[in-house]
């Protein structure tokens, strides 16, 4: 053992709460310690790298001759469409291994150092936007490779990437929540599922809200989704923003306040 | 810095590191924990000792802020393991019975986290994930994944993950469960060097003999009860002393080894009808000398000879009315010491 006169961390002082400067330290090391896990284990990383090259591919071509009568004018439609759906269909990750995490031993330890009991789940989302940040840029490659030249410019197309991934980390709380109050990965992944694929088809990802039923319509337009889709066209095709661009803004702030929260507190609760 | 705060905490709350009262968890009806009381005091090792299913885990995990306890209380140092549970959490170090380190990360990874998140600078962490590395003897192994470590290795780790912040309290559960002779004396070492620099370490065991080399005071729990507490001694005491077991060369001697034994160490002796083992209570460990004198006065030849302490299971019987789960197996392990 070394002499026990060399320890920087111990207790010059006991602190009852832990304060709002080492709450941001220590969740910035936790998402250090996901990106180690996503470096390590680097086949995690498979879903998305692939299913934004297949989906845009398979839509593109599937969709594009009936919708917009070819490939390339339905490509500044689809294009963000395909983007949000599948960043956000990414984030359910988030919650499905955030579950898996916390059945390890590991979590034990975390939980019995004095830190934020926020930095945990922080971290873990923090991290994930690098698979956001993936899937963002690969979805775009994949479209210009097609031929989709977004008129708003590289700046604006830049800034609705930064939208999604803003968006789909706000959308990841409602996972991790999941994440956390759930038993099983598995049932994380299937309630993850049956909320988000409604949501992210029932929307104007895909197809023009004009050629649904009129309910659906109603539906379509109140979806949070389809104002996150309009927004990033909107922002990539004429580099311009409005209304839908703060809607989104404001539901990502929404889900936030409500769920990280609630995430935290049952998280606290399973000690 | 450790040292001074040891003391201040010392001066201000006599000497006790935990102090439990009523302690109580249930899992549905199951109640894990029924009403423990603990009273450790600073600067020594407290052994929990018990049997599968006793509650060991679960009253450390309340004890080190991972459980809420559904009644009763416990202070680490003088501080309220629910009201002040974040304060409790920079005096302790909690070492789990299973691995609480990342599998999928290095053992430097490992480490340099876990110092991160105690507040070390980015150096410093580096600095001290290698010193404990080496500390612990782990410096070959540091930049493999934890998939590839073996059993041993993967505790000290956990152990050492433990002591970053060198905390006055170490918990311990089943530390060497699962380790060869030699790791586990090594663990015993390093838990023996801990107490010596001034930490307390309170550690569960399911091994009496384990608790006999290394703990102060036992606290032996059944069905959540602490059914006995004490120093090692008070405990053997309770459950009786060791015993002799010998068998002779030759099977026409055994009746006669029987007198001697029954004359030099004046007991009642008992001979197995299976393999003609004669076995008898020590009172005395003296007079062992002299019976192996007159025995071999006697000429008589023995194929072996054994001192059997008291095992858990006596502890138990004694002390419950019940023994350990495997009941078939009761006669048949024990520990053994050869003389
Ligand atoms: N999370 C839990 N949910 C339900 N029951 C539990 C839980 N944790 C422990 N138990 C039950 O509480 C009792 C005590 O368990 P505990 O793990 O504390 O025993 P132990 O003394 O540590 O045993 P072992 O020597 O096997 O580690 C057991 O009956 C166990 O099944
Ligand atoms: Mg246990």
């Amino acid at each position: 053992m070394s002499s026990p006169s060399i320890h920087p961390t111990t207790h010059h002082q006991l602190n009852k709460r832990t304060s709002f400067t080492q709450s941001v330290r220590n969740s910035l090391t936790m998402a250090y310690r996901g990106l180690l896990k996503i470096r390590r284990t680097p086949e995690q990383l498979f879903d998305v790298t692939f299913q934004p090259i297949i989906f845009t591919l398979m839509f593109t071509y599937i969709f594009g001759g009936a919708i917009s009568g070819n490939v390339e004018n339905y490509l500044p439609v689809i294009i963000p469409g395909i983007l949000v759906q599948t960043v956000i269909t990414t984030s359910i990750v988030t919650g499905v291994q955030l579950r898996e995490d916390m059945d390890k031993g590991v979590f034990d330890r975390f939980k019995s150092l004095p830190i934020a009991r926020i930095a945990p789940l922080a971290g873990a989302l923090l991290a994930d936007t690098i698979r956001y940040t993936i899937a963002t840029v690969l979805t775009f490659t994949m479209g210009y490779i097609m031929g989709y030249q977004p008129d708003g410019g590289l700046g604006y197309v830049a800034l609705s990437g930064l939208l999604v991934i803003l968006c789909s980390w706000a959308i990841s709380w409602i996972f991790a929540f999941f994440g956390v109050i759930a038993r099983t990965a598995s049932s994380v992944q299937g309630i993850s599922m049956i909320i988000l694929f409604p949501l992210t088809f029932l929307s104007n990802a895909f197809v023009p809200v004009k050629t649904m039923p009129g309910w659906l319509q109603w539906f379509v337009n109140m979806n949070p989704i389809s104002h996150l889709v309009t927004a990033v066209r909107d922002l990539c095709n004429s580099g311009t923003f409005g209304w839908d661009l703060t809607i989104s803004l404001i539901g990502a702030a929404v889900i936030v306040l409500i769920f990280a929260p609630l995430t935290v507190r049952s998280y606290m609760r399973q000690t | 810095m450790g040292y001074e705060h040891r003391k201040k905490i010392k001066a201000e709350d006599t000497n006790w590191a935990v102090e439990a009262h009523g302690l109580v968890k249930t899992f549905g009806d199951n109640r894990a924990v029924d009403g423990v009381n603990l009273n450790v005091r600073a600067g020594s090792i407290y052994g929990v000792l018990g049997p599968n299913g006793a509650g060991k885990t679960t009253a450390i995990r309340m004890l080190a802020t991972l459980l809420r306890p559904d009644a009763g209380s416990a202070q680490i140092f003088g501080h309220d393991v629910v009201k002040e549970p974040q304060i409790v959490r920079q005096l302790i170090g909690v070492t789990g019975q299973y691995a609480s380190v990342d599998e999928s990360l290095s053992a430097t990874e490992n480490l340099i986290i876990f110092s991160r998140l105690l507040g070390l600078g980015r150096a410093e962490a580096r600095q001290k994930a290698r010193e404990l590395l080496e500390e612990f003897g782990l410096t070959e192994a540091a930049k493999r994944p934890l998939k590839h470590f073996s059993g041993g290795m993967r505790r000290r780790l956990d152990l050492a993950a433990s002591l970053i912040a060198r905390p006055p309290l170490i918990f311990l559960d089943e530390p060497t469960t699962g380790l060869d002779p030699r790791t586990r004396n090594q663990m015993w070492d390093t838990i023996r060097q801990l107490v010596k620099q001034g930490s307390t370490v309170l550690l569960t065991t399911q091994y009496l003999q384990e608790a006999d080399e290394l703990a102060d005071r036992i606290a032996v729990i059944d069905r959540g009860r602490v059914v006995a507490e004490g120093t090692v001694d008070e405990l053997k005491t309770s459950v009786g002393s060791s015993s002799l077991h010998l068998r002779t060369q030759h099977p026409q001697d055994i009746e006669e080894a029987r007198q001697t034994i029954e004359r030099v160490l004046k007991v009642e002796s008992n001979v197995s009808s299976i393999d003609g083992k004669i076995s008898a209570p020590i009172t005395d460990a003296d007079r062992v000398t002299d019976l192996l004198i007159s025995l071999r006065e006697a000429n008589i030849h023995l194929a072996e000879l054994s001192v059997q302490k008291p095992t858990l299971d006596e502890v138990f019987l004694n002390l419950t009315g019940h023994g350990l789960e495997n009941h078939s197996k009761q006669s048949g392990e024990v520990e053994e010491a050869a003389v």
